[in-house]
């Protein structure tokens, strides 16, 4: 018996995991690691135009695609807040981008973001994506969504892609910190061990 | 012959990862839950709210395709927009489907401070007769790739399968794919 539902648990598995079906998946944009991305212009909650290019000293940036209404989002608030505050003084701030339209989402509008960077103390900037023309470039697909950027003379290089940390539900039970070893390791000069990573987000709209 | 061997062995290692992966996850409890909703990898309806929270452990072995059937399993949450836009869709199929030709789950990735608060009252108020479960596992990194290698997470995410065929789709579906997919897999 213990065979049979072996078997049938690996067959299960086979298909589970097979992609030679004809999967109707949307062709793969935005940046891979090891591409160099693109640097933007974008408004600050306090109307200031920023760029990556504004930080002269920064050693590389975390950029992360969030919102104020994803309960993803909202859930990883304070540890944003908390990167920032980390990393920002060892050269890799954290620049966070609201990608969603604020025309289909009124709690997404630029008051809203300024009363949600107000509320929750953003120690770090809170930037509009305006027509949406950013995120596509990067490939963000979900809210929350980071991009670890390692400035060179080349460019920024895109390090590591995907979640904060592997429990969006309990910061107490977080037991892989994605983002921190991936900064910490590209700031020590290692190779990042796990370059991208995945996890539930609100699609962007 | 050689991409076949190669494509098979990489089958048989994503198994064998697959399964050691399964077998070393457990599921510890949030303390940010409501209280009287312990999940212990499978939690059955009664206990304050009506739908089984599973961990993804839980949910695979709901998954399991049996006979002839066609099984959609649709990921989904309430604040999710374009989730509750193609509900309707499913719950279509759901009626003019037997339950033994067809079977829709709508998994739902709703945090568990919105189970009572917004996953209960709307499922009543839309009188949703498909089944519905709560998948509370945090490990997402772990079994979003076990649900598909491509899925990046977003959601809406449906996979419709059979015993020997699968798809999945990371975006919203609409009535006339879920029926020709439906019409695709039953037809000999």
């Amino acid at each position: 018996m213990t065979t049979i539902h072996l078997l049938s648990g690996m067959l299960f598995l086979y298909f589970m995991t097979s992609s030679d079906q004809p999967a109707v998946q949307p062709a793969l944009e935005g940046y891979q690691i090891g591409d160099f991305a693109a640097d933007f212009k974008l408004e600050n909650t306090d109307g200031r135009m920023i760029s990556l290019s504004d930080f002269e000293d920064a050693k590389g940036y975390l950029v992360i695609f969030t919102c104020n209404t994803c309960p993803y989002a909202v859930a990883y608030e304070d540890r944003i807040n908390a990167l920032d505050k980390k990393y920002k003084s060892l050269g890799v701030p954290v620049i966070a981008i609201n990608p969603n339209n604020p025309e289909s989402n009124p709690a997404e509008n630029d008051g809203a973001m300024r009363t949600r960077a107000e509320e929750k103390d953003f120690s770090f900037p809170y930037l509009r994506d305006k027509d949406q023309k950013v995120y596509p470039v990067y490939g963000a697909q979900r809210t929350p969504h980071v991009f670890l950027l390692q400035k060179k003379p080349e460019g920024n290089k895109v390090q590591y892609i995907g979640s904060i940390d592997d429990n969006y539900a309990n910061p107490d039970q977080v037991e892989e910190r994605y983002v921190e070893n991936a900064v910490d390791a590209m700031l020590a000069g290692r190779e990042i061990e796990v370059k991208t990573t995945r996890a539930i987000g609100c699609s962007i709209k | 012959m050689y991409p076949f061997r190669s494509s098979c062995m990489l089958r048989i290692s994503c198994i064998v990862i697959i399964m050691l992966l399964g077998s070393c996850k457990e599921n510890p409890d949030s303390g940010q839950r409501p209280s009287g909703t312990k999940v212990t990898g499978i939690k059955e309806p009664g206990e304050g709210q009506p739908f089984p929270v599973l961990d993804y452990k839980s949910l695979e072995a709901l998954m399991r395709p049996e006979g002839s059937k066609v099984y959609i399993v649709n990921f989904w949450a309430t604040w999710c927009a374009p989730c509750i836009k193609e509900l309707p869709f499913f719950e279509q199929i759901t009626r003019e489907y037997a339950p033994d030709k067809v079977e829709v789950t709508l998994v739902s990735l709703d945090v568990p401070q919105m189970w009572d608060t917004r996953l209960v009252p709307f499922v009543e108020e839309q009188r949703i007769k498909s089944r519905v479960v709560i998948l509370d596992d945090p490990k997402q990194n772990t079994w979003i790739p076990k649900v598909d290698r491509n899925w990046s997470g977003a959601i809406p995410a449906t996979l419709i399968y059979t015993t020997d065929q699968r798809v999945f789709y990371e975006e919203p579906l609409t009535y006339e794919l879920l029926k020709d997919q439906i019409e695709k897999f039953t037809s000999p």
